[in-house]
């Protein structure tokens, strides 16, 4: 009771004392509550995590009932990564909204939402009332979304924010609808009984509330073809914010999903096959188009849509075991999503956070317009190296971990599998190695273009590293993701519990990861242990052998031109040129173009804006036709004071007969049956 | 163990025997077959040239890149014996730390501020992009016919009973051999003794490297062919014991390095936007065989 008191009562107290406060204050104390915070439910998820859940009812209003409150293995393991995000996140962002310092209302305003969005999110894996959680949702959803809107002065920046706005809204009402559904069944807002609505009611019926579940926190997850709000929102908010909303709040969503599979009772191996298909999907599309993106930020964005995919087979995996009682494929299913949940949020926030160091040193994101950073900024290129081959799945880092478990559970699958299925596994492992290349080809576009060769632009100010306090939340994010890819068997031990929960569903005998064919693991570690080591040795020599040899500088090898220019270099545009002709089909690329012309030619151009099919398909084009749709009823809205109390006395007028005329009919009905 | 001394002695001669058969193809006498090797020992000899655009990552990317293949050698087995480390999906690590070598080659390029390297860079990112799923379907394949999923035990239970389990082999071998030969950029692909930086893949890409950089990236090239041939000797070896099995390993490691030489002598370089297609192409294949591997292990509906 005392954990929850001060749960609530620091954010709010807090809350109260940034508006006041001079700048470095408000800066100590929005770090201190988030450290606060952080440290408080950390310590309930620890506890749960080795065994001892924490479970308290609160007293609620009459309306919502009491608030049943849990922490369980699975909320545990997202509020720890939750805490890490917001840690290292917040400590990075006091240093990157120095350069805002002279806005101090809105940075007030920045604060309060950070903690308030933080204690929303940990709030979120907690609560077990579905009312208390709309709230935490909406809490979530605005505060995130006023925290995009941070530099409001720029209209993408408010268009982003806005989209957002509406689309985590059209998720809620998914959301609300399922909620209602049971409550009105029910006649209890607790989570409870939406395991014992699924259990007595049919098949059909649970897997219609899942999915409408699904489609509320998919949204949020950002699965395709619900996508469209991540690149827009990603690119526009702060860097720390970015990092903290692909790293933790699109998990949110994944998290909500894992509930409700615990939830409902469900036909796992249909509802698997679902996720599984949806996530390639997602997967793949997410990767596809990310290595179109010339704005560095919206490359990262469409790239949470690919990792989500990547989380969202492990989930569609785990499901079809626990649905074919393979307890070895729903344990490593799982294992393998919530593992590459903590990885994402790792190597993300990281990719977003260098991201930002590149804009806080060069002020754009424009990959086309950057270059040669690595003389500049040294540190920052170590960083983001690190982060691309994390997030392409390459070892000895932490991304390869948590693939390589998805990869065991389903060679483990194969063999105790027939046709379909194993069409299945085949067109699941070809879309993960796709993923893999395409995410490989990208994040060396993105690493080579940004931070390699000369610069393509010459800037007005000095481009300079960040001040070390800066990088140093980034660092301790990049040993982090060695650590994991050099000892995977701690965390995995960990994940021991949550997927116990998942497995528990079906009785599955399930332990340990033992004899799952994940002593894998120590084998891996030795080979990256190898790797290194090689890697050190050879360079060891390659130095003494080199100290005694004469090395010259000289120009790049231009086939005998000897002077180049940054303008012959490769851009990111001609790095992918081939495969976007290869894959024309899947994209929607506008062009504009002025051609060279004549004898003496004049200025010439070329401008490629990537789009997105699906958006133009699913959101542009039927909100086209909505408007004009409603554009018919514009005569309503006519600007005269008259008519519009007209339409509230009609409306008064409605809403009180309406039930009194169907009172009448329904007599009437009756009085006619009595005949 | 013995796998890995047994590869890095058939390095050594690979692709000396690749040259010598092309030679005497085109009616010319050609080097010894160990001139690749002595090339090499005189690169390490050698001072270096770094371009004034290069930065750390120029440097460390050679390094890497050999290190990756050294590392992919060690799973490799030979036969009964183990590779220095197995373990079950060890051919997932095997592909992923050759990813690993490819995206330092790939970043090193991209270092130099060429265009042309540039060029090399977008190609070798997009070929290997389309190779990998061709190796994880037949890996995949094999895994499912002998239930076991890592190189050793997949080989070693690898039993040719049936006429069609030596169809699946032939192609199994094809597939790996063309792997082989888009991962060192070899004919059908790449032309590696082209004279013009437009045409080129992964000679492109090394245009700046010189000294003991280049010999690493040289020496890592000749151990990837013989990985290769190790593979595919290991497709066809079963249980035979060592007093054969080494000598025929030799014999096909020549053979397999005369078939490269031969492939060279007599193809023509596809053209460059045709090799998107043809590495596709491997991939159904490999899902072929993915297909007789059901009939066989009677999964078939």
């Amino acid at each position: 009771m005392n954990i929850v008191r001060g749960f609530i009562l620091i954010p709010f107290i807090a809350i109260c004392l940034i508006p006041f406060l001079k700048m470095k204050g408000k800066a100590i104390v929005v770090y201190a509550a988030v450290s606060l915070i952080a440290i408080l439910s950390s310590y309930v998820a620890f506890e749960a995590l080795t065994g001892q859940d924490f479970e308290l009812t609160l007293q609620g209003s009459f309306i919502s009932g009491n608030i049943n409150l849990q922490v369980d293995a699975l909320s545990a393991w997202f509020m720890l990564i939750i805490n890490f995000a917001f840690i290292s996140g917040g400590f990075y962002g006091l240093f990157y909204m120095n350069a805002y310092v002279d806005q101090p209302k809105n940075l007030s305003l920045h604060g309060v939402l950070f903690i308030l969005l933080h204690t929303a999110l940990v709030s979120l894996c907690v609560i077990q009332n579905s009312i208390a959680f709309l709230v935490a949702w909406e809490i979530m959803a605005l505060s995130a979304f006023l925290s995009i809107l941070f530099e409001h002065e720029k209209i993408a920046t408010v268009r982003a924010g806005i989209n957002y706005l509406i689309q985590s809204h059209i998720s809620i009402i998914f959301l609300m609808i399922g909620f209602i559904w049971v409550a009105s069944q029910t006649g209890s807002y607790d989570f409870s009984t939406i395991r014992s609505y699924s259990l007595t009611h049919s098949s059909a019926l649970s897997l219609m509330l899942f999915l409408i579940f699904f489609i509320g926190f998919a949204i949020k997850a950002g699965f395709v073809p619900f996508h469209t709000w991540l690149p827009y929102a990603h690119p526009a908010a702060p860097a720390h914010i970015s990092g903290i909303m692909s790293g933790v709040l699109i998990k949110i969503g994944i998290f909500g999903i894992l509930r409700m599979l615990l939830l409902i009772d469900l036909n796992y191996t249909t509802i698997g096959s679902f996720i599984l298909v949806i996530s390639i999907i997602s997967g793949i599309y997410g990767v596809m188009l990310a290595i179109l993106q010339h704005n560095l930020k919206k490359l990262l964005a469409y790239h949470s849509i690919e990792n989500i995919g990547i989380i969202g087979i492990g989930i569609g995996l785990g499901c079809i075991g626990l649905g074919t009682n393979n307890s070895v494929l729903c344990s490593l299913g799982f294992a393998g999503a919530l593992f590459h949940t903590l990885n994402h949020s790792l190597f993300k926030s990281l990719l977003f956070y260098t991201a930002g160091n590149v804009y806080h040193a060069t002020h754009t994101l424009d990959i086309e317009k950057l270059g040669g950073l690595v003389k500049k900024m040294p540190q920052t290129t170590i960083l983001f190296l690190i982060a691309a081959l994390a997030i392409s799945g390459l070892p000895p880092f932490n991304g390869f971990i948590s693939e390589f478990i998805l990869y065991t559970g389903m060679l483990s699958w194969m063999h105790n599998a027939f046709m379909v299925s194993l069409l299945g596994i085949v067109f699941t492992i070809t879309g993960l190695v796709l993923i893999g290349g395409l995410a490989m080809m990208c994040f060396t576009k993105a690493f080579g273009v940004v931070f390699l060769g000369n610069p393509r632009h010459s800037f007005h100010h000095e481009v300079k590293e960040v001040p070390f306090l800066q990088l140093l939340p980034l660092y301790a994010i990049a040993a982090f993701i060695i650590f994991i890819g050099l000892f995977p068997k701690i965390f995995l031990d960990l994940l021991i519990k949550p997927v116990q929960l998942f497995t528990n569903l079906h009785q599955l005998p399930f332990i340990s990861f033992r004899g799952n064919g994940i002593e894998a693991l120590l084998s891996i570690s030795r080979g990256s242990w190898y790797l290194i080591l090689l890697v050190l040795l050879l360079l060891g020599v390659r130095k003494l052998v080199l100290r005694k040899r004469t090395i010259t500088v000289s120009s790049t090898w231009n086939c005998g031109y000897t002077v180049p220019t940054a303008k012959i270099q490769y851009t990111a545009s001609s790095f992918v040129k081939t495969y976007s002709k290869l894959f024309d089909v899947f994209f929607l690329i506008f062009k504009k173009e002025k051609e060279v012309q004549g004898v003496f030619p004049t200025d010439a151009h070329l401008e490629t804006r990537p789009y997105d099919k699906l958006e133009k398909w699913l959101i542009d084009y039927p909100t086209t036709n909505f408007k004009l749709f409603l554009d018919r009823f514009r005569f309503f809205q006519n600007g005269k004071l008259q008519f519009y109390i007209l339409y509230g006395i009609i409306f008064i007028i409605a809403i009180i007969s309406i039930p009194l005329i169907y009172d009448q009919i329904i007599m009437f009905i009756e009085f006619l049956k009595q005949l | 163990m013995l796998s890995i001394i047994l590869i890095i002695l058939a390095a050594t001669f690979f692709t000396g025997i690749i040259i010598r058969t092309k030679s005497i193809a085109s009616g010319r006498k050609g080097p010894g077959i160990f001139q690749p090797i002595k090339d090499v020992i005189r690169l390490f000899k050698k001072g270096a040239v770094y371009s004034e655009t290069t930065s750390f990552v120029f440097r460390i990317a050679p390094t890497i890149y050999f290190s990756s293949v050294f590392v992919a050698m060690l799973v490799v087995p030979f036969g009964q014996s183990k590779g220095l480390i197995s373990f079950n999906g060890d051919f997932i690590f095997f592909a992923y730390v050759l990813g690993l070598g490819k995206f330092f080659s790939i970043i090193g390029a991209m270092d130099t501020g060429s265009s042309f390297e540039g060029m090399g860079a977008s190609r070798e990112a997009l070929y290997s992009m389309f190779a990998e799923p061709a190796f994880f379907i037949l890996m995949g394949s094999l895994a499912l016919l002998t239930g076991h999923t890592s190189f050793q035990e997949i080989f070693s239970t690898l039993h040719l009973g049936s006429s069609i389990s030596y169809a699946l082999a032939v192609l199994a071998a094809f597939v790996f051999l063309m792997i082989a030969m888009i991962e060192n950029s070899r004919m059908p692909l790449d032309d590696p003794k082209t004279h013009l930086e437009l045409t080129m893949v992964h000679e492109v890409m090394i245009l700046d490297n010189s000294g003991f950089d280049l010999g690493l990236i040289l020496t890592a090239g000749y151990l990837k062919f013989a990985i290769y041939g190790a593979i595919i000797f290991n497709l066809f070896s079963g249980t035979i014991s060592y007093e054969y099995a080494i000598p025929l390993f030799f014999v096909m490691q020549v053979f397999l390095a005369f078939l490269v030489g031969m492939i060279e002598s007599f193809m023509a370089r596809f053209r460059m936007n045709h090799n998107a297609q043809f590495i596709v192409v491997l991939s159904s294949v490999s899902l072929l065989i993915f297909f007789g591997a059901l009939m066989v292990s009677g999964k078939f509906i």
